[in-house]
């Protein structure tokens, strides 16, 4: 543990998180510098994005290079930050309806095309920032200023659809397991193409279903007779969500050529960081007369 | 299309050539080879194209204005019509005048009958010399321009010549079946009409084509925008298609290794403009191109842009509106959207180019403004210029140095990326630099830290629409007149009328034109200046409720009183400029 209390002195800012005391951010927060700790991420060598929520405020607590956008842009955003460099590990801070509603289209396309970049999807299963309306995460019945007969909606799942979607790394967490999380956050970074990496995030505010005591009491390991290169196999766990049987750990991993790897412009170093000159255009006149 | 209420041309000087039949069959390819001939036998062309939103079917028109000096219009009088198929006879007739001629294929039951005598008619049996060389259906083209050529004297080897660039990559038998044709319909035409030759395109003496340096090219404003950008040295582009900006795309995409830079199709327009920000930030030059709709959908972004300071570059080519409106057709629509897009205020730069040339140093300059003011900088043109091609001479650039403002790449001590300074602009740096800062969407400190305090917010406010005085002091240009200084009529408009205001003024000798070409900011003490001194003003644009009046009235007091708009998706006319100034 003393590697945490180290963690939290350093790589953070001035500020004083302003989550809810108790909130599941707090978790991931601890766990990210923990991470940036231990293999010196910082504004020379990486940079965040987040998306607008709760999630949204790590901008402000961690001492790396970050651009907070707009609800549910941050996966373009963090595809934009990568192909102009792809020396930086990007990693993008979403919620449940920054990523899965507002941001849906997004999160399937940059899956897809394997973007070597870090989604960490605070899955509260609630708007927590807009005080407590239903998510596309909330489970069929959820009662929220929203749904105040309770939602009638089935929920959507961000591990099935990454895995269906294209996604090469996939995992899920719970934001009390910090020293987990943060070695998780290592393995989805080294891993080259996308990586999702849920993180169940206790609402203490707006979600009483999904506290920390009910994850603590129904998430379990998947060991080591999960294959998690076979796709169906994760695909068949990945829908897993029962009373004492909600699955952790990596869920698929496969090696696959990321985005930025396929692109022959991007073979030559760092696109951002390259002069800019006046170009010759005269070839290009040919077939213009 | 107004109608050629009198019959005969409004300049003797331009010759109007149009060829028009079904959408799919290449009708623009054989304009445009047409119109090379042209170029390559030292005229100047101008082209115009009507098309509907489809792939196939419906009707397709290419109007060539040639002329021994510059041209920058389509006229509404057509002196040379080629007929594909009934349905262009039907719909453009009425624009031929006392001596024109008309080119149709016999083969394929269009009626010429009625057509006055004062209208040479020239048959073609398409079909049977499509039979005679083995060849298929799409040759009609070749076959088409090959007997115009013949009958306007222009030169049949360079018509050969461009069927080999552009098939030259094909099995030979395709160059030489095609060679073939446009020699039967040359041929053919000839036996027939020897006596009706009309020297049109007669190769200018003493001049000669050099294809490795030419002296006049024929790029669309899209084209010319597309270079801007190359030479610009732009290195991120994410452009989702959209007509009539998708030929930016098309133009750049195959040239991303060569000039190492980054095309990327993206999943929609919200997802394009935040992916140009996003590599902005990270020290790309970046663009998006776009028509209204997808603007629509960049609206977020764009003022996410500003709030943040990232530097991109928007293409907003207009189209006829709103929502899909009037996919292949042109308007000045959305000058008060781009104007007024997103919500509150953040210094947005709008610069309106007039023609093919203006489009290529607009697009060149907005990459150094949008650096040097570390903003969003919008290049505001519509399907009129993005899909004409113009002769230009090739561009001159050599004076051109990229400016990419207050930037940093090294690590800085005690880096605060948004500090205020005097004007507005503050140190900027990329990610990756080593110096930590946040890029915020809302309103933040001078790190970047999420700030809701009224001095801060004041502070950053200011220091941010500072960059607007700034802009107008060092940079902004002042409208351009064309014509006598001192006129009966003064001419006010923007953006793509140019080109047929000055194909007007060719004929209104005591009437001038005020061209705007900066919207925001706005050039106020300069254009009131011009206006106060005009002794009458007429205001002429390409949107129902006269946007541009508005921004005039709004910002110098000036009331123009006489506003002719038209939006029905065709662009200005010469000859109903002239004639609406005549019935002044
Ligand atoms: C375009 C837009 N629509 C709506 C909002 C209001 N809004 C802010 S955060 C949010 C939802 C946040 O939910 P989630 O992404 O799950 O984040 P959390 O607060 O739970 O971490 C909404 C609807 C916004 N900022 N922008
Ligand atoms: S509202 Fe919920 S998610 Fe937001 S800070 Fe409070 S506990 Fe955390
Ligand atoms: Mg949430």
């Amino acid at each position: 543990m003393s590697n945490l209390v180290e963690s939290l002195s350093n790589s953070k800012t001035p500020n004083v998180p302003n989550w809810c005391p108790g909130c599941g951010d707090f978790g991931i927060w601890s766990a990210f510098k923990l991470a940036a700790q231990k293999k010196g991420w910082d504004s020379s060598n990486s940079a965040i994005v987040a998306g607008i929520g709760c999630h949204g405020h790590m901008v402000n607590f961690v001492q790396i290079t970050a651009f907070e956008g707009l609800h549910g842009r941050s996966l373009p955003v963090a595809s934009g930050i990568k192909m102009a460099n792809n020396n930086l590990n990007v990693f993008s801070f979403s919620g449940d309806g920054d990523s899965l509603a507002e941001g849906c289209n997004h999160f399937v396309h940059t899956a897809r095309r394997n973007h070597d970049i870090t989604l960490i999807l605070h899955d509260n299963a609630v708007y927590g920032l807009t005080t407590g309306q239903t998510s596309p995460r909330s489970p069929k019945g959820y009662v929220s200023k929203s749904t105040p007969a309770g939602s009638v909606e089935e929920p959507l799942n961000p591990l099935t659809m990454a895995i269906a979607s294209g996604a090469t790394f996939v995992a899920r967490e719970y934001a009390g397991n910090i020293e987990q999380i943060s070695e998780l956050l290592i393995a989805a970074n080294e891993h080259r193409g996308f990586s999702l990496v849920v993180i169940l995030q206790p609402c203490v505010t707006f979600n009483h279903m999904y506290t920390h005591y009910f994850f603590q009491k129904n998430t379990y390991y998947l060991d080591k007779t999960h294959d998690i290169t076979n796709k169906l196999h994760a695909l068949e766990k990945s829908m897993e969500w029962d009373l004492n049987k909600i699955p952790l750990g990596i869920f698929y991993k496969v090696e696959s050529p990321s985005y930025e790897d396929q692109i022959p412009v991007l073979q030559s170093g760092a696109l951002g960081m390259r002069n800019i000159e006046v170009r010759n255009i005269s070839d290009l006149y040919k077939g213009f007369a | 299309m107004p109608n050629a209420q009198s019959k005969t041309s409004l300049n003797p000087n331009v010759f109007t050539f149009k060829i028009g039949g079904e959408a799919g069959f290449g009708i623009m390819s054989a304009g445009l080879n047409f119109a090379k001939v042209a170029t390559r036998s030292g005229y100047h062309t101008f082209d115009y194209t009507e098309y509907p939103s489809l792939v196939r079917g419906g009707h397709n028109v290419m109007q060539i204005s040639v002329s021994k000096d510059r041209v920058d219009s389509q006229y509404a009088t057509t002196d040379f019509l080629v007929a594909l198929n009934q349905e262009t006879l039907n719909l453009h007739e009425h624009e031929l005048i006392e001596g024109s001629g008309v080119l149709y294929d016999s083969d394929h039951n269009i009626d010429v009958s009625h057509l006055p005598s004062y209208v040479k008619t020239f048959e073609l049996p398409l079909t049977h010399i499509i039979k005679e060389v083995n060849g298929s259906m799409v040759m009609r083209n070749s076959i088409a321009i090959g007997a115009a050529l013949a009958l306007l004297d222009g030169d049949l080897n360079i018509l050969k010549t461009l069927i080999e660039e552009s098939f030259g990559h094909k099995k030979n038998d395709v160059v030489s079946i095609n060679h073939k044709a446009c020699q039967i319909g040359y041929d053919y035409v000839l036996k027939e009409h020897a006596g009706d030759v009309k020297k049109i395109l007669t190769p200018i003496s003493g001049f000669t084509f050099n294809p490795d340096a030419p002296s006049l090219l024929l790029p669309t404003g899209n084209e010319a925008i597309a270079l801007g950008a190359v030479a610009s040295g732009m290195s991120f582009a994410s452009i989702y298609p959209m007509t009539p900006t998708s030929n930016i795309l098309h133009s750049l995409a195959p040239h991303q290794e060569k000039y190492g830079f980054v095309y990327k199709q993206p999943e929609d327009e919200i997802s394009a403009i935040n992916m140009a920000i996003g590599a902005a930030h990270a020290g790309a030059r970046s663009m998006v191109a776009t028509s209204g709709g997808g603007f629509a959908l960049m609206s977020e972004g764009y003022g996410l842009a500003g709030i943040t300071e990232t530097p991109v570059v928007i293409i907003e080519g207009m189209r006829g509106s709103p929502a899909t409106g009037l996919p292949t057709w042109t308007e000045q629509g959305d000058l008060r959207f781009v104007l007024h897009a997103h919500q509150g205020d953040f210094p947005r730069i709008v610069l309106a180019p007039g023609d093919v040339e203006e489009a290529f140093h607009a697009s060149m300059l907005a990459f150094n403004l949008a650096e040097k003011y570390q903003t969003p900088v919008v290049v505001l043109v519509d399907k009129f210029i993005c899909e004409s091609h113009s002769s230009v001479a090739p561009f001159d650039y050599s004076n051109f140095k990229i400016d990419r403002g207050k930037l940093t790449l090294e690590k800085q001590d005690g880096y605060k990326r948004f500090a205020p300074s005097p004007d507005g602009i503050s140190l900027r740096t990329v990610a990756g630099s080593g110096n930590h800062f946040v890029a915020n969407s809302d309103e933040h400190d001078e790190i970047g830290y999420s700030n809701e305090e009224i001095e801060n917010r004041n502070t950053q406010m200011n220091k941010r629409m500072q960059k607007l005085v700034t802009c107008s002091a060092q940079d902004m240009q002042a409208p351009v007149v064309y014509g006598p200084k001192d006129a009966d009529v003064t001419i006010v408009s923007w953006g793509s009328n140019k080109g047929p205001i000055l194909e007007a003024l060719k004929v209104l000798p005591n009437v001038n034109y005020v061209h705007i070409t900066w919207i925001n900011p706005f050039p106020v003490e300069k254009l009131k200046q011009l206006l106060d001194n005009a002794k009458y003003l007429i205001n002429i644009e390409a949107n129902f409720s006269g946007q541009m009046h508005g921004l005039i009235k709004q910002h110098t007091g000036i009331n123009i009183l006489n506003n002719f708009v038209k939006y029905d998706g065709r662009p200005f006319y010469p000859e109903e400029i002239v004639e609406r100034v005549k019935g002044i």
